[in-house]
């Protein structure tokens, strides 16, 4: 992967002066990149991102993992019936996996109910689905390299030879 | 029995108990600075010579698993089997470099200890110890202290403060035992390439003198690929190489280095080390065998944010206004602060007073290092670019004419 965008991906608020320090290329070329990187969606997006705990604490947030299985449809595999699901706003992440189950998504709703709801009523009911399994989370450890959950800590000398 | 006024002593007390060779050898240069750094708060420190990383977990998890399963006792005296080749199978497979395992590595407490050791196997009293300056502390006090004369070489006025074979050459007396080079170097960065390396050691080959090497940066090499001068042609049996794994692996704390060389020098260290030292933890050995099989990928990583913060403060240095080159390897930029027209020490003190950021003053590294300071980036990205602002607006107050047009411009 292009230094840029490793370093983009862990932090997109790096001044383009400081990138071509970092990176050794100067501004112009690191602006011209960064550019082409966004027209052709290998950049999709810059975001922020947040401390679910603090966000999902403060608003009520209910978080679940479920497992589905489905039967695939003749000349479309899994791709329709993934669609139907993956458009309910509900549905933050949807990915297929090899092996028990098919589809995994991550819900996220206002309440345990709102995912019982969308469990019972969108989702089992979908004609190929036929099975479903609901984790609610509990606690976040890590998440995308983040350690939400005490981490390392060291004191160095301030001055050492 | 106590002395009082009124009984006072009848035998004149000794002027010192100290030696005389400890008595003479230099403080440190860093003591000073470092207790004024230590009564100040909120300080952002580029002082530290060691990796802000902590050791990857693997190593970690590797050495409390050792604890669990017992293994808390001696080793041998030379280190324990298994990491002995895996310390010759590194090498070989890094840099056809070829060490036999059981007659040609010595595993140390550190790089410290095993440069200790050589200068006590090798020493003579009066024997000359050729030492480059800049240069890590400990190379000329470990020669003092094995009764030898360490004898310097500056290389203050070269550029990249490399050591140049006509200097080497003019150093070398008929009491010359023999030269030490550290590379990539603390404090410098410097680092040499293979034709570099080669007219160095046909001057040690000339004189037929004992090359000790400390490559103990070797895996923080930015722009080419490292190169042990033990793999030159005739240096294989007039080197000894020394390496650790407290830098690449993050693992200063785990103490814990080696020694490579010709039989009998490895065979004369083992026996100073076996009464002095016994062994090293076998803790540190257990997790060093870890960080040889397993951890490439996370020196890699480590390497590539070391390179990013490395052009990153040399860019914003020199555009501050004082010169650095562009270090080779470690994690060490080394500017002139000459255009400020402060010494070292002054410059270090007020910018730790003014702007609070901890650098440490040349001189440090050899007395003719008064006009340079040591900037360790091995410190998180955020620090680096804080600190690099608090430096560029530092030398801009003392010293405006220095700041570079484009600096100017922009701010």
């Amino acid at each position: 992967m292009d230094e840029l965008l490793q370093i983009l991906s862990r932090d997109a608020r790096i001044p383009i002066p400081d990138l071509a320090a970092m990176t050794g290329r100067s501004e112009d070329d690191v602006r011209a990149a960064i550019a082409e990187y966004e027209r052709r969606g290998t950049i999709l997006r810059y975001r922020a991102v947040l401390n679910p705990e603090h966000i999902d604490a403060a608003n009520g947030k209910v978080r679940a993992w479920i497992e589905v299985n489905v039967t695939p449809q003749r000349g479309l595999g899994f791709d329709a019936i993934a669609e139907r699901i993956y458009r309910f706003p509900e549905v933050k992440s949807c990915y297929l996996l090899s092996g028990g189950y098919d589809l995994l998504l991550m819900v996220e709703c206002d309440s345990l109910h709102q995912v019982g709801a969308f469990v019972a009523e969108k989702l089992a009911t979908q004609e190929n689905v036929t099975r479903t399994a609901t984790h609610f989370l509990l606690k976040i450890y890590k998440q995308d390299d983040d350690i939400f959950h005490g981490g390392d800590s060291s004191e160095r000398l301030p001055v050492s030879p | 029995m106590s002395s009082s006024p009124y009984h006072p002593h009848t035998v004149a007390p000794r002027v010192t108990r100290i030696s005389h060779v400890v008595e003479n050898l230099p403080p440190s240069g860093i003591r000073a600075f470092f207790d004024l750094v230590m009564s100040m708060d909120d300080v952002i420190s580029l002082g530290v010579g060691e990796p802000d990383f902590v050791t990857p977990w693997r190593i970690r998890e590797a050495s409390i698993f050792a604890i669990e399963k017992g293994y808390t006792s001696y080793t041998s005296n030379r280190g324990m089997p298994e990491l002995l080749r895996e310390i010759s199978s590194w090498l070989a497979r890094s840099y056809d470099l070829h060490y036999n395992p059981s007659q040609h590595i010595i595993i140390t407490v550190g790089v410290s200890e095993a440069l200790d050791l050589a200068m006590r196997a090798i020493i003579n009293p009066g024997d000359e110890v050729i030492v480059p300056e800049p240069a890590y502390v400990s190379y000329a006090p470990t020669v003092a202290l094995a009764g030898g004369i360490p004898v310097s070489l500056p290389t203050w006025h070269v550029p990249g403060f490399k050591i140049t074979p006509d200097a080497l050459d003019q150093r070398i007396s008929s009491r010359t035992r023999a030269v030490v080079i550290n590379y990539p170097a603390n404090p410098t960065g410097t680092s040499y390439s293979r034709a570099e390396l080669e007219a160095l050691a046909a001057v040690i080959r000339k004189h037929d003198l004992l090359l000790l090497s400390d490559e103990v940066y070797d895996q923080l090499s930015y722009d080419a690929p490292h190169i042990p001068i033990a793999t030159l042609p005739g240096m294989y049996d007039r080197t000894l190489y020394f390496n650790g794994f407290s830098k690449a692996y993050a693992m200063t704390g785990y103490r814990l280095g080696f020694a490579c060389g010709p039989e009998p020098i490895i065979s004369a260290m083992i026996k100073i080390h076996q009464y002095t030292m016994l062994c090293a933890p076998i803790i540190s050995q257990m997790a060093a065998i870890e960080a040889l099989r397993n951890a490439t990928p996370d020196v890699r990583e480590m390497v590539a944010e070391y390179n990013r913060r490395r052009r990153f403060i040399v860019h914003a240095l020199n555009l501050a206004g004082l010169p650095c080159h562009l270090p080779e390897g470690a994690f060490y930029a080394f500017p002139s602060i000459a255009p400020t027209g402060m010494d070292g020490v002054t410059f270090a003190t007020r910018l730790l007073q003014e702007e609070r950021v901890a650098v440490v003053p040349g001189t440090a590294f050899g007395p003719g290092g008064s006009s340079f300071i040591r900037i360790a980036y091995a410190a998180s990205f955020d620090n680096l670019r804080e600190a690099a602002r608090r430096i560029t607006r530092f030398v801009a107050r003392h010293a405006p004419h220095a700041v570079s047009p484009s600096t100017a411009l922009a701010s």
